[in-house]
């Protein structure tokens, strides 16, 4: 007597008619957690010891000075994703967890140094990213440009022409559109017959 | 740990295990104002109720033992070893429901916690851990006997925290106290430097009081029952695998009463052992790696699983691939993160297993029509029974005695153990019908657990029979421990089953590394009856079957701790056995059928 069923390697049953193979995503979480020392340390530990794959983690502190909000972009399946966002809520400073829509406001910026030598050429390129010089020398010149992950690559593979000497980048910031509040204070773990198991956005 | 003999700090001082703590009259409690932030520590534990401390002395946590010279509401227990602290701690935890706590000084103190903390979030036990630290202007200094200890507990936390204000200290312990034992319960650990417990403080703290911030659900969404309710009524092969968290929120008695009520068969892992009546025709046994092979068939052919309080650890679940594949899978658990982590769940209930068992007891119309279910289960009980072979002389089978123990005592009887292959017989042969009374370490797989858990499981329940099964593997990591056991005169029986191996490894070997035996072996291990004489205890030693009855009695007899050294088979093997990664229902009963599968 041998069952007819399986499950695939994230333990959910196979539906032959629409198996389904996750395929990992970009994600953006924010985190309203509780300004205190050690939260730092504890979001990008729990990140770390469970294998989620993470890009970029920023923090600061909000209005309440007694509140911080992180945002973490990870790069998951969806499995990974809600497990990711149940885990980030369970740790005791964490308020609220929230995944941002394609639709929300993200940003990045990035410092970039390059070779002087066409100060010219630097300046148009800057200009048209709408970035800003903060430095310029006989040998290097520095500037930021802020925007979205696509606006920074493009504008990072023109600046390659010069020479990059050195670049950093923030990581994500992060804040919903409009009215919908990015994290809210007042959460509740509403959990349905839905399948998808919600964390706070759900 | 105390202060190693080449310190040149004079000022941390050898300390000694014996109490000499002034004598209280009978009856009266009496209130000492608090003075320090070490009384507000000990006075956070009285509001909680803790009426047993487990501990080692040292340098930084001088303060708070101090603070508890004069108290009399609370005993502390000093331990041989933190590791033993701890573990005793977590047994207390676990027979009692409440949290237990264990105390220690800075670095080496500390980090000798850490085994234990981890078992206890693994296994999700209220556990409570105070630790000294260096005064604060020293934190970040590597001063003697400093050690980051928020930042290494704090992946086997549920909550930790550095204290900051004799003002505040209080309440922090009272807060741990409170997330320690509320919700999913688990490990919480409040670091105390010694310039925060010694000042003055007059600041009285709170009863434990959880954050606001977290809010454990307690019933599950109502429609999502009534939905349950009725999968599990049209359910044609039901059944309940029920886990620790069945114990932990005791609806054991709720859990019973709704499968007797709707006829469903019920199995158990490990942690949830002891949650329903191994001896009601229901009962499916244990389910796993080394659980009854019924349970594992049952498991794999079931199309409804009511799952209550399980992580679905690899242990029980196999491959996920091949785990309960036809079937529906509610999941009753209140940690949202356990939903759908290793096996998705097709109708996660979020609450308290108790809370969400009523619910579901309230919302049935009917009942499952699974009798033909219920006939092919008990097909496989007889099929394929849990069974050892008896030879005609010596080498004793460890089976063999576990079930003569299980016999002599009461049923509830409470059963610590180790780990490794003795933990795995004790769990198979003993006949488990009440909760609280199976404490071991499931989840972390912590060897030289039994004992110290055998001390804390005793203070915690004097009245009961406690009985600690090891290896003698095992027991050489803890029996330290004895010295406390004699000190203490608590009448516990420590049986070793004694195969000269870390006999889980040689099993392994034997099956999957050729035999190729390397370091598993201890023919080196002392006698343990004259170990244990050593100590003060009682030793006996057991070799041939007609000693057994008598050791036995003689044993239980005894009045005080008595080790019972009972020389196994060597070769004697853990069986069924699904191998690691493997499908649920390929178990082998024997070596040779390991091969096959």
């Amino acid at each position: 007597m041998r069952p007819e069923g399986r499950r695939n390697e994230d333990g959910i049953r196979i539906d032959p008619e629409a198996e389904a193979k996750h395929e990992p995503r970009r994600a953006v979480l924010s985190a309203l957690v509780e300004h205190e020392p050690g939260v730092l340390a504890e979001v990008s530990g729990l990140f770390s010891r469970r294998q989620f794959n993470i890009e970029s983690l920023t923090v600061g502190t909000t209005v309440d000075e007694s509140r911080a909000r992180m945002t973490i972009v990870i790069e998951e399946t969806r499995p990974g994703i809600q497990q990711a966002k149940k885990q980030l809520r369970k740790l005791i400073p964490v308020i609220s967890v929230r995944e941002l829509d394609h639709d929300s406001i993200q940003r990045e910026l990035v410092i970039v140094k390059v070779n002087g030598e066409e100060p010219d050429k630097v300046h148009a390129i800057t200009e048209m990213y709408g970035g800003e010089t903060l430095d310029a020398g006989p040998r290097t010149i520095t500037v930021e440009i802020t925007g979205n992950v696509q606006k920074i690559d493009d504008a990072i593979d023109a600046y390659k022409q010069f020479g990059i000497r050195e670049i950093v980048r923030t990581g994500y910031a992060a804040l919903s559109r409009g009215e919908q509040q990015t994290a809210e204070v007042e959460d509740e773990v509403k959990l349905t017959a839905d399948t998808e198991v919600p964390a706070d956005d759900d | 740990m105390s202060d190693s003999a080449q310190t040149p700090h004079a000022d941390e001082v050898e300390t000694e295990a014996t109490d000499d703590r002034p004598d209280e009259p009978e009856g009266e409690s009496h209130v000492e104002p608090i003075e320090t932030g070490a009384d507000a520590v000990v006075a956070a534990l009285k509001n909680a109720g803790v009426d047993y401390l487990f501990g080692v002395q040292g340098g930084a946590i001088m303060p708070v033992y101090d603070a508890l010279y004069s108290e009399s509401d609370m005993t502390h227990v000093t331990m041989a070893h933190e590791q033993g602290a701890v573990h005793a701690a977590d047994a207390y935890g676990i027979v009692t429901g409440d949290p237990g706590v264990c105390m220690a000084t800075s670095g080496p103190g500390a980090t000798n916690l850490v085994t234990g903390i981890a078992d206890a979030s693994m296994d999700s036990d209220p556990l409570i851990a105070l630790t000294g630290q260096v005064p604060t202007d020293l934190v970040g200094n590597d001063a003697f006997q400093e050690t980051d200890t928020i930042g290494v507990t704090q992946p086997i936390t549920k909550y930790n925290h550095f204290a900051a204000s004799p003002d505040e200290v209080g309440d922090d312990v009272s807060t741990a106290f409170a997330l320690a034992d509320e919700g999913r319960q688990g490990p919480t650990l409040v670091d105390l430097p010694k310039d925060v417990t010694q000042p003055e403080t007059d600041v009285e703290p709170g009863k434990p009081e959880m954050p606001d911030t977290y809010n454990p659900p307690e019933k599950a969404d109502e429609d999502a029952v009534s939905e349950v309710a009725d999968v599990i009524s049209d359910a044609e092969k039901p059944i309940i695998l029920a886990g620790g968290g069945v114990i932990k929120a005791n609806a054991s008695d709720e859990l019973r009463a709704f499968a007797k009520e709707h006829d469903i068969p019920v199995m158990t892992t490990m942690p949830g052992t002891g949650a329903f009546d191994q001896t009601h025709e229901l009962s499916m046994g244990i389910a796993g790696m080394h659980g009854t092979g019924y349970a594992n068939m049952a498991i794999t052919l079931t199309d409804c699983m009511l799952a209550i309080g399980t992580r679905f650890d690899d242990r029980l679940t196999g491959d996920v691939k091949t785990f309960a594949p036809d079937a529906d899978i509610v999941h009753v658990d209140i940690d949202p993160a356990e939903i759908s982590k290793n096996v998705k769940a097709d109708y996660p209930l979020l609450g308290d297993a108790k809370a969400v068992l009523d619910q579901l007891a309230d919302a049935m119309t009917d009942s499952p029509r699974a009798e033909a279910w219920r006939e092919q289960c008990q097909t496989w009980k007889d099929e394929y029974p849990l069974d050892y072979e008896m030879p005609e002389d010596r080498p004793l089978k460890p089976q063999y005695i576990v079930e003569q123990f299980d016999e002599a005592m009461p049923d509830d009887t409470i059963v610590t153990a180790g780990v490794g292959q003795h933990q795995m017989w004790a769990w198979q042969y003993w006949t488990w019908t009440e909760p609280r009374t199976w404490v071991t370490s499931h989840g972390l797989g912590t060897m030289g657990y039994g004992f110290p858990a055998a001390i804390g499981a005793k203070l915690a329940k004097p009245d009961k029979e406690v009985i600690a099964f090891e290896g003698d593997g095992s027991f050489l990591m803890t029996s330290q421990e004895l010295s406390v056991a004699v000190r203490e005169n608590l009448d516990i029986t420590i049986v070793v089953l004694n195969n000269e191996a870390v006999g889980m490894v040689r099993q392994w070997q034997d099956g999957f590394y050729e035999g190729r035996r390397m370091a598993s072996e201890y023919p080196w291990v002392p006698e343990f009856d004259k170990l244990a004489e050593a100590y003060g205890a009682r030793g006996f030693r057991l070799e041939d079957y007609d000693e057994v009855d008598e050791v036995i009695q003689k044993a239980l007899a005894y009045d005080g701790p008595a080790v019972v050294d009972a020389i196994i088979d060597p070769e004697e093997n853990v069986y069924p056995m699904v191998p690691s990664g493997g499908d649920n229902s390929l178990f082998a009963l024997s070596e040779d059928h390991l091969d096959e599968i």
